[in-house]
């Protein structure tokens, strides 16, 4: 008896002894996961990063600097920042860019509320054909459709008008808004509508009062995005703009040059037309994320 | 009483009449590239606009392939959108011939059209009319470091040939201490190494067409000069010759790391500059060098202003581009930006100038080649176009690219020369057959 208990006590032991270190193998393996992984989202952080902080790095340089051996030690100077503000008045430009950039935002969630609010809601058998044909525009480059829209503008007096670009950007943007604010929609209970309206709610009041308050992280995301395209489109900008509306973008190929060094000043004006939307980015950062993972869990 | 009421609404009435004057000035588009003549250009706004008060000048900067795409958009819609347009001698007797361009046979007789250099004239008349005036004009010229040369012994003779290039390009090729034997155009495009590379086919005794529009690229010629290019740049060229273009060698021969370097003549100022150039003390410059012909051996290029024929604001765009254009705009240049700072190229009047001799020992040699290169007969055999480095049809930006893109792997090694050449006459074959050139 006792030599049985001996035995199973050994055996128990035994079994303790080959429990403890693979525990610690397994801690270890997750603390070598957890920092690769973190190692791996520095390094695509860093790789992301890096064209950004090298433009900013290189319009603090002279231009014989910035296209000599690439250094991260140089004296830095503003003279290219001074250069480019005394060519172009910044300002212009960069109001030019908020105002349509903000304006299309707006344009476009209010053409899209509703229409991903019927297609959410109020399905038919055509609501996923229109949506993939939405999305479809998106597909066809956009210098095929340039002559004919520049024609269009040309008879309408549309052409270097701020109303022109912000026309242009809201289609441009639509179908994204449509389709994301279709997904966040797609994600609301039903139930919760459907007690508003029973409670005497009418569509109006539905939206206005339930969904968008329900949904506002998901369309807060979608003009963030809708903004940051706007901010950073250059295909119409440059060819439908040229003085009075010209945004920042407009602003930026002013610097390039096929005779002459420049990428200091190209450089420079670069980082001044980002560094709004960048700050504009880290503020709402918070909300961008919020919005984008909305409904991921459930 | 009536007097007292009456004063203050005379005194409205005349600051409204007077508001309404200062508002019916004309404002004129100008759309222009961001080059440093251009660059003074629109920095000497004031002056324009204290001669011309009724005129406002508005810009428009953009890089040079976006603003050759935005004009030909604009012009070939009549959009309407600019009213001054910086144009090359490739674009002006295209765009002339269409109707785009407003001829201007109707000039000012203190502008002095007789002052302007023959040849550039010629580059920008369609049909013997002027439809742009020449802002500035350019050739291409071979500069040296006269220290280098010095130190090996070698003397530059009045008229280097291509043989002599690759001589001392071998002798003078010192890696070690960074310095190439040649730098060269490498980077494809119609406007970067397809300019270098035809005035090397023309003067090798190749052209780009015969006369009946068939293409030569697999010809003797284009594989002789194709191939002595590809030698002469991999062996004695600085490392990533092939993404190297005229900015690029700028900056490499004013840092001293190029022995030689052939290219535009616009360079000269920029590298005798001490402030921009390490090298301004020991530049020396030859004429373009020749191998089978000096025919089409150096290019001509102006960067010209012209009127769009949809501008609605024609007269104000000639005041404009005559003031730009002018003798006095060339002093006014030379007396607020200092000499080798004026537009070169352009007027005879330049050249007799003595303050701008003073300042640019290169004038003669940018003169002389500009007189001597003729857009009408640049090759050893006739060909039907007008161009030296370019071919003037409205199909070769594209050609010109796509060759451009076949040589620059020939450079890095990717395909043979042969190969290349092959590729690019095929390719040319099926757009000229497109384009109805040829059946």
């Amino acid at each position: 008896m006792s030599t049985a208990k001996t035995k199973t006590l050994a055996a128990t032991d035994g079994q303790a002894s080959v429990a403890q270190p693979s525990r610690t193998t397994w801690l270890t393996s997750a603390r070598t996961r957890r920092l690769g992984l973190t190692a791996l989202g520095w390094t695509i952080a860093c790789l992301i990063f890096f064209p950004i902080f090298w433009m900013v790095l290189t319009g603090f340089k002279t231009e014989s600097a910035a296209i000599a051996d690439p250094s991260l030690i140089f004296s830095p100077t503003l003279e290219s920042y001074i250069a480019v503000q005394a060519r172009a008045d910044y300002f212009k430009f960069a109001l030019n860019s908020v105002v349509v950039a903000l304006g299309s935002t707006l344009a476009a969630l209010a053409l899209a509320i509703p229409s991903a609010y019927s297609m959410a809601f109020l399905p038919t058998r055509r609501t996923k054909g229109t949506l993939l044909w939405m999305l479809s525009t998106k597909m066809l480059p956009p210098v095929g459709v340039l002559v004919p829209i520049y024609l269009l503008f040309r008879d309408v007096g549309l052409l270097d008008t701020r109303t022109g670009l912000t026309i242009v950007y809201t289609l441009m943007n639509l179908p994204i808004v449509v389709w994301m604010l279709y997904t966040f929609f797609k994600d609301l209970p039903k139930d919760i509508l459907e007690a508003g309206r029973m409670d005497g709610a009418s569509t109006l009041q539905e939206v206005c009062f339930l969904l968008l308050p329900l949904t506002l992280p998901g369309i807060a995301s979608t003009g963030l995005l809708s903004v940051i395209l706007s901010w950073n489109e250059a295909f119409w900008s440059l060819n439908l703009t040229s003085s009075k509306a010209a945004p920042l973008t407009a602003y930026i190929a002013s610097f390039s040059s096929p005779e002459g060094l420049f990428w200091a000043k190209l450089s420079a004006a670069s980082t001044m037309a980002i560094a709004p939307i960048l700050v504009f980015g880290w503020l709402t950062q918070k909300q961008m994320v919020r919005g984008l993972t909305f409904g991921a869990v459930k | 009483m009536k007097l007292t009421r009456a004063l203050p609404l005379a005194t409205l009435a005349a600051a409204v009449a007077a508001a309404c004057q200062a508002q019916a000035q004309t404002e004129i588009t100008v759309a222009t590239v961001n080059n440093n003549d251009m660059v003074i250009m629109q920095s000497l706004t004031e002056e324009f606009e204290t001669q011309h008060p009724d005129i406002e000048l508005d810009w428009v900067v953009l890089e040079e392939n976006v603003l050759r795409q935005r004009l030909t958009t604009d012009v070939a819609t009549g959009g309407g959108q600019f009213d001054v347009m910086t144009i090359g001698t490739y674009e002006v007797p295209i765009w002339a011939e269409r109707g785009w361009l407003t001829p201007l046979d109707d000039l000012p007789a203190d502008y002095a059209v007789d002052d302007l250099l023959q040849s550039v004239r010629d580059g920008l008349s369609h049909g013997d009319t002027l439809h742009a005036l020449p802002f500035y004009g350019e050739s291409s010229m071979m500069y040296y470091r006269q220290d280098l040369f010095d130190e090996a012994g070698i003397e530059i003779p009045e008229q280097p040939s291509w043989e002599e290039v690759r001589d001392w390009a071998g002798q003078l090729h010192d890696p070690d201490n960074e310095v190439a034997g040649i730098c060269l155009r490498g980077k494809p495009g119609w406007g970067e190494n397809m300019a270098f590379v035809s005035t090397l086919v023309n003067t090798f005794g190749g052209r780009w067409f015969d006369e009946a529009w068939n293409p030569e690229l697999d010809s003797p010629a284009w594989q002789e000069t194709i191939g002595f290019y590809v030698e002469l740049l991999g062996n004695y060229g600085p490392p990533g010759a092939s993404s190297n273009g005229f900015n690029e060698n700028l900056a490499l021969f004013s840092r001293g790391n190029c022995a030689m370097w052939v290219d535009a003549t616009s360079a000269a100022g920029k590298l005798y500059d001490p402030d921009e150039s390490d090298v301004a003390d020991r530049l020396g410059f030859a004429p373009a060098p020749v191998a089978e012909t000096p025919k089409g051996s150096h290019w001509l290029w102006s960067w010209a202003l012209a009127i769009p024929a949809s501008s609605e604001k024609q007269e104000a765009a000639e005041t404009f581009i005559t003031w730009a254009t002018s003798r006095e705009y060339v002093e006014l240049v030379g007396e607020t930006e200092g000499w080798t700072s004026v537009p070169p190229g352009t007027r005879e009047s330049t050249y007799a100038n003595e303050n701008y001799q003073q300042a640019a020992p290169f004038a003669d040699f940018v003169l002389e080649a500009i007189r001597d290169a003729d857009p009408t007969d640049s090759t050893l055999e006739p060909n039907p176009y007008v161009g030296v480095q370019f071919v003037g049809i409205p199909e070769f930006q594209s050609i010109g690219t796509q060759v451009g893109q076949t040589i620059a792997s020939a450079l890095t090694g990717d395909v043979s020369v042969e190969q290349a050449l092959q590729t690019a006459q095929r390719a040319t074959e099926r757009t000229m057959q497109r384009a109805g050139y040829l059946d």
